[in-house]
């Protein structure tokens, strides 16, 4: 049970070198994806963070030089590969009414141009803030007659990805007043409070430790411009409310369900932390 | 022998204070978030206490903390301050305090409190993200807090 600590505790000398070399992350780096794309990665706050942070810093600021570079030319992107899967889906017809996404919304390049940049976002008729997954279903369920796609799942992520490559480099400008004031509010609460045995909130780690490493990571400021990622870790596109899972679950807390009302104004908040910054997803992350 | 099934005891009851420990509940903080009392009554063990703060599913305490002497353990973190010193910076006492419960030190702090076990917002069951069924036990034992704070003890600045 003691074994290897003897020798930990001599080898004192061996000191500080060790430490901290992981965090070779240039981030002074700017991000141009194909040669031409030109993202803005840092920006002033938006108004409503002026307490609280001068500048906002995309995530990419925060990865390593390989894991950096794969994400400025798409053939270097493996979250293409899911884009292009995803076209495919476009054009697929499914569900009782014969038809598939491009049935009404046509070419995707047009249609979608600028939607993933201001979602989640209040819809009228519905009378509730909707993030694009829920559009994305709600299209099935109800113009298709197809069955809901899982929230997290691969259909899913692909297809917001395939839409939200769309929107690349247009600033992210959710609104957060007019009836999605109470909804934002609500997220904005869920960020600030501290849960489970660790006691930590998304700001604890997100807003007062960015730049720092806690352990192997190097903490970005969780914005989600550039969600859905994909991960080195496990090879596949990473929807923002399984990102949020993880990190409640790491606190030690009983985390909330992906596509719940609270994920959802959790995801708004955080969307409107990132006004300013382009959209980049697919982005690629560790 | 002794210390062995004091281990596997410890174990079987789920972390419920043992006979002679204090309580999480019990623990008696001074106006400076201080404990004078060994949680356990007796001395820890520095060298398990090394091997608990290095440990991720144990302290964990190189997540945040640099910590010269276990520098063959990859990855120390910047979050808190570095430890090395905190033998001569703080008291046994306080030490024991900052373990137990930091926020009864540094009001507010991110550091997590390693011998409580309520007064928490949606605790979940362990690192699973479901709901804790049962009453939460401490993250570190009485006996556990009592060897990281001998560890603690032995890091002198040079
Ligand atoms: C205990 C520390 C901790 C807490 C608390 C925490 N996170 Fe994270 N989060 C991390 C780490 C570590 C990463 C991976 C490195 C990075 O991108 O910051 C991460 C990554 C993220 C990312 C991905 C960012 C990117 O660009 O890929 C998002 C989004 C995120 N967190 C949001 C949140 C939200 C929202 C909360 C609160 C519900 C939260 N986090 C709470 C540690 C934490
Ligand atoms: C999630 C982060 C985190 C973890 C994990 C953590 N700490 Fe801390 N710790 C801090 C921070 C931050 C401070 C500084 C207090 C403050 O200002 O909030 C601190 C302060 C301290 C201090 C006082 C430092 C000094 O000398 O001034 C000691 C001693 C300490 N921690 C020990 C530990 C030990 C031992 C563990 C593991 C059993 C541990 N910490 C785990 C974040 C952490």
């Amino acid at each position: 049970m003691t074994k290897p600590m003897g020798k930990t505790l001599t080898a004192i000398t061996l000191a500080a070198v060790a430490f901290g070399s992981v965090a070779s992350a240039d981030e002074t780096a700017e991000l141009v994806v194909n040669g031409d794309l030109n993202m803005v990665t840092r920006t002033a706050a938006p108004a409503h963070l002026s307490d609280v942070l001068d500048e906002i810093n995309s995530g990419w600021l925060y990865r390593k030089d390989e894991t950096q570079s794969l994400q400025t030319d798409d053939f270097d992107n493996p979250g293409m590969i899911f884009v292009d899967l995803a076209q495919d889906e476009w054009d697929t017809v499914e569900g009782t009414e014969d038809k598939s996404c491009a049935s009404c919304h046509d070419d995707v390049e047009d249609s979608m141009k600028g939607v993933r940049a201001v979602y989640p976002k209040w819809n009228e008729t519905a009378g509730e803030v909707r993030t694009l997954a829920m559009q994305i279903n709600d299209c099935r369920v109800n113009q298709m007659g197809a069955d809901k796609w899982k929230y997290t799942g691969g259909d899913m992520a692909g297809m917001e990805a395939l839409i939200s490559v769309q929107s690349r480099g247009m600033p992210v400008d959710v609104a957060i007043d007019g009836p999605a004031q109470s909804t934002w509010e609500e997220g904005k609460e869920m960020y600030y409070t501290r849960t489970g045995q660790l006691d930590l909130s998304c700001a604890n780690c997100h807003e007062e430790n960015y730049g720092n490493m806690i352990r192997a990571d190097h903490l970005s400021q969780g914005q989600i411009n550039g969600f859905p990622t994909y991960r080195l870790k496990n090879a596949k596109l990473n929807t923002s409310h399984a990102r949020f899972k993880g990190c409640v679950r790491d606190t030690r807390a009983e985390t909330y369900k992906p596509g719940s009302s609270e994920f959802v104004a959790l995801e708004l908040y955080v969307a409107s932390r990132g006004n300013g910054l382009s959209v980049e997803a697919p982005a690629v992350r560790n | 022998m002794k210390l062995t099934s004091l281990t596997l005891a410890a174990a079987l009851i789920g972390g419920a204070a043992l006979a002679g420990e204090v309580a999480p509940k019990d623990v008696q903080y001074d106006e400076s978030g201080a404990v004078a009392a060994s949680l356990t009554g007796g001395a820890g063990d520095a060298i398990n206490g090394a091997m608990l703060a290095g440990t991720k599913s144990k302290g964990n305490c190189v997540a945040c903390h640099a910590i010269t002497a276990l520098a063959d353990v990859p990855f120390h973190g910047e979050v808190g301050p570095s430890l090395d010193g905190a033998g001569e910076r703080w008291s046994e006492a306080e030490l024991r305090g900052l373990l137990t419960d930091a926020k009864m030190t540094f009001d507010g702090t991110v550091m997590p409190a390693f011998y409580k076990v309520d007064g928490f917002t949606r605790p979940g069951n362990a690192y699973t993200g479901k709901a804790a069924e049962e009453a939460l036990t401490p993250i570190l034992s009485a006996q556990e807090i009592e060897d990281v704070i001998a560890f603690l003890a032995t890091l002198k600045e040079e």
